[in-house]
C-alpha cells in the first residue's frame, strides 16, 4: 500500500566549518526516497548524522550546518532551497515533527491547549470557531484522558509520557502527508514507551503517512518499521527490509550493532564493537568502518565503496557484502553472571526505609517529624559476597536512592544497613570510617558530570590512591597507570582531560577511580545509560572482568532490564520504592511472577522483527507510593480486591530464593505467564 | 497564590526589621554619637553629659532602638545633628530627587536595554551585534566619571547645549532640575543599558536556541510570532531580576554620578552625613536603602512568578 515518492534526499552533504577554516561533512551523499504509506527506520549511534537528516528532509539546519551539495526534495521540491514563506506552510501542514524530548519541546509559558490551537491555525484546515472542538478530539486521538484538563495545563504540568502525546497530538494537528519521528520514545519508562510506540504504529497503520522514525534503539524500530536504513559516520551504509536489517545485515558494522544489543531472553554478555567512529572530516579515502572492521581488505582503504544494490533487495555500502555474513550478530555461550555457590552476606538491608520529605522549619522548631510516606520503605535484601545483584524499575522506583543509602549519600529514616561482620553501618559518610569508605565505591551515570573537567586523569586516579592508601611519587604513578592498564586504557591517558575522552573512555575512568580504591562492593548507578550500545557492550565486559578478577560484590542499577540480564546473579525489581519480587535472575526472567514484573517484561522492546510489546499496566504517573498496601496496587492488571489497597503483601517463596510480594497465592502468580507474540497483524492486546 | 505572596511580603518585612537592627547596632559601635558630632571640640564633661541627657542618649541601646524603630514606622526618622530639622523632611527633599532621576533614567534605560538586547540577541554574531555588544561593554567598564566628565566637557562646556551641573537646591520643585537632569539620566543609562542589555541578549540566545523555538519553527510559525509569542515571554525573564537589581542601585542614591553633577539625592546628602558626623541621617538613609532593595526584589519575585507558570503553578502535579 505504498504510494509515491514524497520525500526524497538526493546525494545530499551537510557541514560544518572546522577550527582549520575546513568543511567538515557530518552527512556525506545520503540519497534516501521515502513513498507515502512507508515507515523508514534511520538507525546509528551518537554522530552518525541521524538527527541531521531527519531535519534536513524538512528544510532544517541546525546553527551552523551548511549544505555542500544536494538536495532534500519533498514532493518534488527542494526544501533547503526554498522562501520561508512557502516552507512555513510545508512544515506542520505537509510534514511534521515529532521531537525526542517533548518536555523541552513544548514552549513553557503556553498552555497545551493554545499550542495545539496555533497549529490549527497556521495550516488552515480548520474553521477557528471549530478549534475547542478539533483540540479535544486530537487529544483523544493520542488517547490522553480527560482531553479538557489537559489543554488547560502547562507543558510541565504533564508527565513525559503526556507530554509525548500532547506532541504527537501537535503533529497531527496540520493533518501532515508525512511525519518525522527524531527519538520519540528515548527517555520515557519502558512501559510508557510501549503504549507510545503501539499508538504511533497505530498511527502509521490508519492513515497511510510517509514516516520516518529515527533512533538509536532498534527494539522501537523492529516494532514500527518495514524498512531500515543504518547510518555510519554520516553516511548510510545499509538500507533494506526490516526483518532482513534485524536479523541478518549484509554489513559488518550493521552486524555489530546487533551483536552488541543485550537481550532480554539470552544471559550472555553482547559483544563489544571495538573502536569508535570518525569525527567529522576524519574519514580517510577508503571506507568510514574501515578501523573497526573484521574482514576489511587492503582495497576497503584505497577507495570509498558506492551504495550498491544488493540481490534481495536492498542497498549496502560495503565492497564485501558477501563475506559480512561470517560476523556473528549475537553471542551464545559466556555468561555474563557467575552463577554458583556465593559467600557470606556482604550488605544486609534490613527493612529499610528512605525518606525525601524535607522538614519545613516549622516541624523543625516544634520537632515534628516530617509527614508524608517514605519514598523507599520495607527494603529486604541480603547481597552475598562476590555476588552482582541487579535494582530493576522505573523512574521513581527508588532503584538509585538505595544506592545513595549505601553510599553514605542519604540517611536511612528506618530499618538498617549491616555491612560485613562489623554490624550496623552508620547512616551518612561523615560518620564512617575511612575502610568502610574505601569497600564501598559508587560509578555514576555521567561520567561528565562525575569527573571535574579541570583534572587529568592522573589527578582524578591519585585521590583514591593518596587518600586510601597514603601513595605518593613513583608508587603513585605506577599504580595509576596498572588500574588504567586494568580498565583497557594505557598510561598516555594520564595526562589528559575527561573533554578529551569519548564518552565510553571517560566511564572507564569512572570506573578505574572506584576501583582504585579495591573496593569489596561497587555500586552501578545507570552506569551505561548515557553510552552508545555498543559502547555500552564494552564496558560491561569490562565490569565483568573486573569482578571475575577480584571478586567484587556489585550492585547494579538499570532501567534497561537486558542490561541488568546480561551481569547480574540476582535481580529485585522495585516499584515505587518497594519491593515487588527478587530471585535469581535466570528464575525472575524465565518466569516473571509479580504483576509488575510482568508488565514489565512485557513492555520491553527486542530488536526482533514482528517482535510485540504485551501492554498490561496503564501507563498512568504515580506521585508518590500509596500509603499502605500494595505499591503497584493503581496499575495492576491482576488486582486480587480490597486486600491490596489495605494490607502489605505477604512475601511468598517460589523455591531457590525467588520471594514475591503478592497477595496472590503462588500457584497463580507462576501459572499466569506473558506470552509474547510475535505475529506481524492486529493491535497488541491489552489483557 | 495569595498565600505566597503573604508569605513573601512577611518575608520582606523581617528582612528590614532584621537589617535595621544591624543598622542600629552598627552605627552604636562608631566610636562618637550624635552629641560629639553636635558639640564638636567642646565635647567633654558636663556639657557632653548634659548633651546626652537632653537627647536621651544616656538611656539603654535597646530602649533608644525600640523608639527609633517605632518612629521609623511612624515616618518620624529623628532630628538631624546637623542642623536640628526634623530628618523625613531633609531625607523626603533628596528622596523625590533621586526618584526623579531614577525614574527618568529607568523610563529611558529599560526599554533602550530590552530592545537592544533583544535585537542583540536575535541577530547573534552580525555586524550589528557586534558593533552593540561592544559598545556596550565599553559602556559597562568605564567609570561613571570619566563618562560624565567628557559629557559635561563636549555637551555643556563646548556645545553649550546643556548645564553641566544642577544648581538647584534640594528643595527646589522638580521643574527646577530640567535640562540640568539630562546628563547625569544619560550617565546612568549608560551604565545600566549595558548591563541589562548584555543579560537579555544572552538569554535570547538561549531561549532561540532551545528546543521548543526549533519546534515551533518546524510546526511552520512564522518568525515573528516565534519571537514575540514563544521566545521573549521566556527570554525575557532573566532580566527582571536584572532589573530589579538596577532599580535598587539607582534608588539607594548614585553617590558618584550625584557628586558629579552636584544633583542633591540620597547619594549626596548621605556623603554630606557622613562628612558631618551626622549619625542619625546616616542611619534614616541606610534604612531607606535597605528597605527600597527588599520591596524591588519582592516586586520582581512577584513578577517572575507572574510571567513564569513553572513558578506559578503547583509542582506536585509534575513528577
Amino acid at each position: 500500500m505504498t504510494g509515491d515518492v514524497l520525500i526524497d534526499v538526493q546525494n545530499l552533504s551537510i557541514g560544518f566549518k572546522g577550527r582549520s577554516g575546513k568543511l567538515l561533512p557530518v552527512l556525506r551523499n545520503i540519497d534516501l526516497g521515502v513513498r507515502r504509506g512507508e515507515t523508514v527506520g534511520i538507525v546509528g549511534e551518537s554522530g552518525s548524522g541521524k538527527s541531521t537528516l531527519a531535519l534536513a528532509m524538512m528544510g532544517y539546519l541546525k546553527h551552523g550546518l551548511r549544505v555542500i551539495s544536494g538536495q532534500s526534495l519533498f514532493g518534488g521540491n527542494d526544501l533547503l532551497a526554498m522562501p520561508a514563506r512557502e516552507l512555513q506552510r510545508i512544515r506542520g501542514g505537509k510534514i511534521a515533527l515529532i521531537p525526542q524530548n517533548s518536555g523541552q519541546s513544548l514552549s513553557p509559558n503556553l498552555r497545551v491547549g493554545a499550542q495545539l490551537a496555533e497549529s490549527l491555525a497556521l495550516h488552515g484546515k480548520v474553521a477557528p470557531s471549530a478549534f475547542p472542538q478539533r483540540v479535544t478530539e486530537l487529544l483523544q486521538q493520542v488517547r490522553l484522558p480527560d482531553p479538557a484538563a489537559i489543554a488547560s495545563r502547562y507543558p510541565h504540568e504533564l508527565s513525559g509520557g503526556q507530554q509525548q502525546r500532547v506532541a504527537i497530538a501537535m503533529a497531527l494537528a496540520g493533518d501532515p502527508e508525512a511525519l518525522l519521528l527524531d527519538e520519540p520514545t528515548t527517555g520515557l519508562d519502558v512501559t510508557t514507551q510501549a503504549h507510545i510506540l503501539e499508538l504511533l504504529s497505530d498511527i502509521a497503520a490508519r492513515y497511510s503517512k510517509a514516516m520516518v522514525y529515527v533512533s538509536h534503539d532498534l527494539g522501537a524500530i523492529a516494532r514500527v518499521c518495514s524498512r531500515v536504513v543504518v547510518m555510519y559516520a554520516g553516511e548510510i551504509i545499509l538500507d533494506g527490509g526490516a526483518a532482513t536489517v534485524l536479523t541478518n545485515p549484509g554489513h559488518p558494522y550493521a552486524r555489530g550493532l546487533l551483536a552488541s544489543i543485550p537481550r532480554l531472553a539470552n544471559p550472555s554478555l553482547p559483544l563489544a564493537l571495538e573502536g569508535r567512529p570518525p569525527p567529522p572530516g576524519g574519514v580517510g579515502p577508503g571506507c568510514s568502518f574501515v578501523e573497526r572492521c573484521a574482514i576489511a581488505e587492503a582495497a576497503c582503504r584505497a577507495e570509498r565503496p558506492g551504495l550498491q544494490p544488493l540481490l534481495a533487495g536492498g542497498r549496502v555500502r560495503c565492497r564485501l557484502p558477501e563475506r559480512a555474513g561470517s560476523i556473528p550478530t549475537r553471542r551464545d555461550g559466556k555468561p555474563g553472571s557467575a552463577s554458583g555457590s556465593f559467600g557470606e552476606p556482604l550488605v544486609r538491608l534490613s527493612n529499610l526505609a528512605i525518606s525525601y520529605a524535607r522538614q519545613s522549619l516549622v516541624d523543625q522548631l516544634l520537632g515534628r517529624k516530617p509527614q508524608g510516606v517514605p519514598t523507599v520503605d520495607r527494603v529486604d535484601i541480603d547481597i552475598r559476597q562476590g555476588e552482582v545483584v541487579g535494582l530493576v524499575g522505573e523512574s521513581g522506583s527508588g532503584k538509585s536512592t538505595i544506592l545513595k543509602a549505601i553510599a553514605g549519600l542519604v540517611a536511612p529514616a528506618g530499618g538498617e544497613i549491616t555491612y560485613d561482620r562489623s554490624g550496623a553501618l552508620p547512616a551518612t559518610v561523615e560518620h564512617r570510617r575511612p575502610e568502610q569508605l574505601r569497600d564501598i565505591q559508587l560509578i555514576f551515570q555521567n561520567p561528565d558530570e562525575s569527573l571535574n573537567p579541570r583534572h587529568t586523569i592522573e589527578q582524578i586516579l591519585a585521590q583514591p590512591l593518596q587518600l586510601y592508601f597514603g601513595l605518593s611519587g613513583d608508587a603513585l604513578r605506577e599504580r595509576s597507570i596498572g588500574i588504567l592498564e586494568r580498565v583497557r586504557l594505557g598510561a598516555h591517558y594520564l595526562d589528559r582531560l575527561p573533554s578529551q575522552l569519548s564518552g565510553g573512555e571517560k566511564q572507564r575512568v569512572a570506573i578505574a577511580r572506584a576501583f582504585a580504591a579495591e573496593p569489596k562492593l561497587v555500586l552501578c548507578d545507570e552506569v551505561t545509560s548515557a553510552l552508545d550500545v555498543s559502547v555500552q557492550a564494552a564496558v560491561l565486559d569490562l565490569l565483568d572482568q573486573l569482578r571475575r578478577d577480584s571478586g567484587t560484590t556489585y550492585i547494579f542499577v538499570s532501567h534497561d532490564l537486558a542490561v541488568v540480564r546480561a551481569l547480574s546473579d540476582r535481580v529485585a525489581v522495585l516499584y515505587q520504592g518497594r519491593l515487588c519480587e527478587i530471585g535469581p535472575a535466570a528464575a525472575v526472567y524465565s518466569r516473571p511472577c509479580h504483576p509488575y514484573t510482568e508488565a514489565l517484561m512485557g513492555a520491553v522492546l527486542e530488536p526482533e522483527p514482528g517482535a510485540r510489546p504485551v501492554l498490561m499496566a496503564e501507563d498512568i504517573m504515580e506521585l508518590s507510593p500509596p500509603p499502605k498496601g500494595c505499591p503497584f496496587q493503581r496499575r495492576c492488571h491482576r488486582k486480587v480486591g480490597p486486600i491490596c489497597e489495605s494490607t502489605t503483601p505477604p512475601q511468598q517463596d517460589a523455591g531457590a530464593g525467588h520471594v514475591i510480594h503478592c497477595h496472590m497465592p503462588i500457584e497463580d502468580l507462576a501459572s499466569a505467564q506473558i506470552v509474547r507474540t510475535w505475529d506481524n497483524a492486529g493491535p497488541p492486546h491489552v489483557q | 497564590m495569595l498565600r505566597i505572596f503573604i508569605r513573601r511580603l512577611l518575608l520582606g518585612i523581617a528582612t528590614v526589621a532584621i537589617v535595621s537592627g544591624i543598622i542600629f547596632a552598627a552605627v552604636e559601635a562608631l566610636p562618637g554619637d550624635a552629641c560629639t558630632a553636635i558639640l564638636q571640640r567642646d565635647a567633654s564633661g558636663e556639657r557632653l553629659v548634659n548633651c546626652r541627657r537632653e537627647l536621651g542618649l544616656d538611656r539603654p541601646a535597646v530602649t533608644r532602638f525600640v523608639e527609633w524603630a517605632s518612629g521609623a514606622v511612624r515616618g518620624d526618622l529623628g532630628i538631624s545633628a546637623h542642623n536640628n530639622k526634623p530628618i523625613a523632611l531633609l531625607v523626603g527633599d533628596r528622596l523625590k530627587n533621586t526618584l526623579l532621576l531614577a525614574g527618568c533614567s529607568l523610563a529611558l534605560g529599560i526599554p533602550l536595554a530590552l530592545f537592544l538586547g533583544v535585537l542583540t540577541g536575535l541577530r547573534r554574531d552580525k555586524a550589528s551585534d557586534l558593533a552593540l555588544s561592544t559598545i556596550a561593554i565599553f559602556a559597562m567598564t568605564i567609570p561613571e566619571f570619566v563618562t560624565a566628565t567628557v559629557l559635561i566637557f563636549v555637551f555643556s562646556i563646548w556645545l553649550g547645549w546643556v548645564p553641566g551641573i544642577v544648581t538647584a537646591s534640594a528643595s527646589s520643585p522638580l521643574s527646577a532640575f530640567f535640562p540640568g537632569i539630562a546628563l547625569p539620566v544619560i550617565v546612568l543609562t549608560m551604565v545600566m543599558t549595558a548591563h541589562i542589555m548584555r543579560t537579555v541578549r544572552s538569554s535570547v540566545i538561549d531561549v532561540m536556541n532551545s528546543d521548543y523555538v526549533q519546534m515551533a519553527t518546524l510546526k511552520g510559525v512564522p518568525y515573528r510570532q516565534i519571537v514575540l509569542r514563544h521566545a521573549l515571554p521566556n527570554a525575557l525573564l532573566p532580566a527582571i531580576n536584572v532589573i530589579a537589581l538596577t532599580v535598587g542601585w539607582l534608588l539607594g542614591g548614585v553617590v558618584v554620578v550625584e557628586k558629579v553633577f552636584n544633583y542633591p539625592g540620597l547619594g549626596h546628602y548621605m556623603i554630606d552625613a557622613i562628612s558631618d558626623r551626622d549619625l542619625p541621617v546616616v542611619q534614616a538613609i541606610a534604612l531607606i536603602v535597605a528597605t527600597a532593595y527588599v520591596g524591588v526584589n519582592l516586586a520582581a519575585d512577584l513578577l517572575a512568578m507572574a510571567f513564569n507558570p513553572r513558578l506559578r503553578t503547583l509542582k506536585a502535579r509534575s513528577p
